[in-house]
């Protein structure tokens, strides 16, 4: 029987240290969706998302106040588009609908509005990533990704080359709302294929009909652990969080296996992420801090982080029977106080956070820049992340926002779950005739490697 | 046989007189069996553990759960209902 002490010590973490369960996503194949009339496809992948995901709301409330923990966001990701868009006339069309879909399930966001082109692209994937910037700027809650590098392939710069112009169109097409459509875009290399998160969900082609993928957070229970372990070595610091990581992803490994069984969907995976928000106390950039930094960004940083990375993922697997998606911790800057102090004070630079992205999870996340960033640069900002990832054999991912009209030191507040932005610095020099160049950077050496 | 479905249920604030006879009496106008009971103060805050059985075919989770929750109310204190697999899965292996 569990303890007094240990019930406490439950409550306290999810009302003091906003314990919760991040995400609930269903991941859904829309292969058999597929049709060369645009109507039919539509309806197709409509009533298809309906049927499966027409309880996932209700069965995720349920299991939220049946358990007494918060479990914050209810979503689907679908086939990435590209895969049946082949055959349509208006991929608009196909954004509309699923659109539709996340409104009628009552899901706050449904990724996978998505082409997988580290080699090449299809016409399809052309077709699809060019009506990007009006999809994602009609709709509400649809994301999209593109994947545009993997260790195997290497990096397709001309894909590349267009997610700058696709990411500056978009945040002109939603400069009303200071560019947000650029936060329902990743761009990746070596994506996965059972991500939870958004923006970057998509069900993959390797995955089955149908799946329950579980995200879990927690960065202010680790925080609140290590605060107990001040001025102790590293491997009190490493034992710690493990522990904590245990604890929190046996909640998530719980929380997915109520809903496969109450849904009727398998169980696919939990990821073991640290996702912070803009609430008080549920911040990355504060555990770093915490381990001995005055703020993050400063010398040190990077280091903090691989120990918190690697920690969380040891704690973490055996407290699933299966592990996946990005599964490690998040440092998107504006969706994390510690972060959007530490930019504002100027210790946290674009260099730093691309350091910071070698030795976690995912990548230069939601990040704003200067309006008038050229979209070179962007494409350029894109590649050295990718390169990371393929070098490294890891998942990355960009998610810029050049605000329209916004300069060096403006601080723009997109509210929610997506907090403040303050603009960050780019370098002024030109990559332009480097992002001209296209083609394919071959794919590395996986052996001799120092 | 049904399977035991068991909740703890989670008393906290100020004390005062008769917490555990109400709790109690909703508990059994629910049909849940009370397990075990354990209760502290410290200076004056007022914490009660208590696990029940709530497999009985007239117990419902909600009901008995939104019934507490106003109880908490009206004493001014904080009473959660949870299943107990979050607690057990979180601590044991």
């Amino acid at each position: 029987m569990v303890t007094t002490s240990e019930i406490l010590s439950t409550l306290r973490m999810i009302d003091k240290q906003k314990l919760d369960v991040r995400t609930i996503t269903m991941g859904i194949s829309l292969i058999g969706c597929v049709s060369d009339d645009d109507e039919r496809l539509c309806k197709k992948v409509y009533d298809k998302i309906c049927t499966l995901a027409g309880d996932l709301v209700s069965v995720g409330e349920a299991i939220e106040r049946e358990f007494g923990v918060p479990i914050v966001n209810k979503r689907i990701s679908v086939t990435p588009a590209a895969l049946i868009s082949g055959g349509m006339k208006e991929p608009v069309k196909l954004a509309k609908a699923l659109d539709s879909a996340a409104m009628q399930t009552g899901v706050n966001f449904i990724g996978g509005y998505s082409a997988l082109v580290h080699k090449a692209m299809t016409q399809a994937d052309e077709k699809l990533i060019s009506s990007m910037p009006e999809a994602l700027s009609v709709t509400e809650r649809l994301c999209g990704s593109v994947n545009v590098g993997s260790t195997r392939a290497g990096i397709n710069m001309d894909a590349v080359a267009l997610m700058g112009r696709v990411v500056k169109q978009l945040a002109e097409n939603t400069k009303e709302q200071k560019g947000f459509g650029c936060a329902k875009l990743v761009i990746f290399a070596n994506a996965v294929e059972d991500n939870p998160f958004m923006a970057g969900a998509f069900h993959g082609p390797g995955e089955g009909d149908c799946a329950i993928n579980v995200g879990v957070s927690g960065p202010g229970v680790v925080k609140s652990a290590l605060e107990g372990v001040k001025g102790k070595r590293f491997d009190e610091v490493a034992e710690t969080i493990k522990k904590t990581a245990f604890s929190i992803t046996r909640v998530g490994q719980l929380v997915a296996r109520e809903a496969s069984r109450r849904l009727n969907v398998p169980f696919g995976i939990v990821d073991l992420s640290l996702a912070p928000t803009p609430a008080v106390g549920d911040s990355v950039a504060q555990i770093l801090e915490e381990m001995g930094l005055e703020v993050c960004g400063t010398h040190g940083t990077t280091a903090a982080l691989a120990l918190l990375n690697d920690a969380v993922k040891k704690g973490g697997v055996m407290a699933s029977s299966h592990v996946g998606g990005l599964s490690g911790a998040f440092i998107p800057v504006s969706e994390d106080t510690g972060m959007i102090r530490a930019a504002e004070r100027g210790a946290l630079c674009l260099d730093k956070l691309e350091a910071m992205t070698c030795v976690c999870s995912v990548g230069l996340d939601m990040i704003a820049v200067p309006g008038d960033t050229p979209a070179e640069t962007i494409s350029a900002i894109i590649a050295d992340e990718a390169a990371i990832g393929m070098v490294n054999n890891k998942t990355v991912a960009v998610r810029l926002i050049p605000i329209p009209g916004a300069k060096l030191g403006d601080s723009v507040e997109f509210g929610g779950l997506f907090g403040k932005a303050p603009v960050m610095a780019v370098h002024p020099f030109s990559s332009e005739k480097f992002i001209a160049r296209g083609g394919r950077i071959p794919a590395p050496l996986q052996s001799l490697r120092n | 046989m049904n399977e035991m479905k068991k909740v703890v249920i989670s008393v906290l604030g100020l004390d005062r007189k008769g917490i555990i006879a109400k709790v109690s009496n909703v508990l059994y106008n629910n049909e849940a069996n009370i397990l075990d009971i354990s209760q502290t103060i410290v200076s004056g805050y007022f914490t009660m553990i208590l696990v029940a059985d709530i497999s009985a075919p007239g117990c419902s989770f909600d009901a008995l759960s939104r019934e507490l929750s106003d109880l908490g109310q009206e004493l001014g204190v904080q009473i959660r209902t949870q299943l107990s697999e979050i607690f057990e899965s979180m601590y044991r292996i």
